[in-house]
């Protein structure tokens, strides 16, 4: 019973956070790819610079963590669904488990915590305002 | 006897060649439902893992701008730019079939319309690539300002 209601909830999740992915994601498409220069405009000044401004920064965690848990549940689907052998089940579904809860905290971290000006770095590669203001 | 014999003969061809026609026709093609099953599937399976590989190269921020500039290059080549086309490809099926999928559960008509809907969703698929594929491609073989 109270597993049912856990796969449940899993499924309910993956509606939800699925609906509001797609409006993240495309936006992150979008905002760092659709750009002139596409992927070859990304670099630490563009991407710490976005990171300095706390909007970004909760856009991005919230784009962690809906991906990671909703791309692990998916795997988890498929895992049960071909994985008889139950020590290897096992094995998949704890490593998945590991690497998600390893991810999240990194990305979080990685997140709030990084200096868009990290001292001794040369000023090109910076965002702009490190120098200006 | 001869005219039974005949019949039975006839009879019996008709059998072997209806079961023939069974047997070839029990193996399960599938229709429109069973591959958007199969299309999520795999396209779930390889965003996740382009996901992992994504926050890693991402993390590499806070080594220092010199190591995920150099780690960012990896992504700026024709091959990588190929995969990036497929990436967007699956992202985009995903997407769209994703809201099917809702569409089918949370509506009263949605199984009805399962199939027409498949169908908007490679029209909207191939609409969408459409209008990303050329200015993603020329970006990534004319090189693009570094």
């Amino acid at each position: 019973m109270r597993r049912l209601k856990l796969e449940r909830l899993g499924w309910i999740f993956m509606r939800v956070s699925g609906f509001f992915l797609i409006a993240l994601i495309f936006t992150h498409l979008i905002v760092n790819v659709m750009q002139d220069g596409g992927v070859h405009a990304i670099n630490f000044a563009f991407v710490a610079g976005k990171l300095a401004n706390p909007l970004w920064q909760w856009f991005d965690v919230t784009l962690l963590w809906l991906a990671l848990i909703h791309g692990t549940n998916g795997m988890r689907v498929v895992i049960e669904d071909y994985v008889y052998r139950i020590k290897l089940k096992r094995f998949l579904l704890g490593g998945l488990l590991v690497s998600t809860t390893v991810l999240i905290v990194l990305g979080t971290l990685v997140i709030f915590t990084l200096d868009p000006c990290p001292t001794g770095a040369a000023a090109h590669l910076l965002p702009s305002f490190c120098t200006t203001g | 006897m001869k005219v039974v014999n005949y019949k039975e003969e006839r009879v019996v061809d008709t059998v072997t060649r209806t079961s023939r026609t069974v047997i070839a026709g029990t193996l399960y093609r599938g229709h429109e439902g069973m591959w958007s099953w199969v299309l999520h599937r795999i396209t779930g399976i390889g965003i996740y893992f382009f996901l992992l590989v994504h926050v890693l190269d991402t993390a590499t921020l806070r080594i220092s701008p010199e190591v995920y500039n150099g780690v960012l290059g990896a992504y700026k080549t024709p091959i990588m730019g190929i995969g990036e086309a497929g990436l967007v490809g699956a992202i985009v099926f995903h997407a769209l079939n994703g809201l099917r999928i809702i569409l089918v559960d949370a509506t009263k008509w949605g199984t009805r319309f399962q199939r027409p809907m498949f169908y908007v969703v490679l029209g909207l698929w191939v609409v969408l690539m459409a209008g990303f594929l050329p200015r993603h491609l020329i970006s990534v073989f004319t090189g693009g300002a570094e």
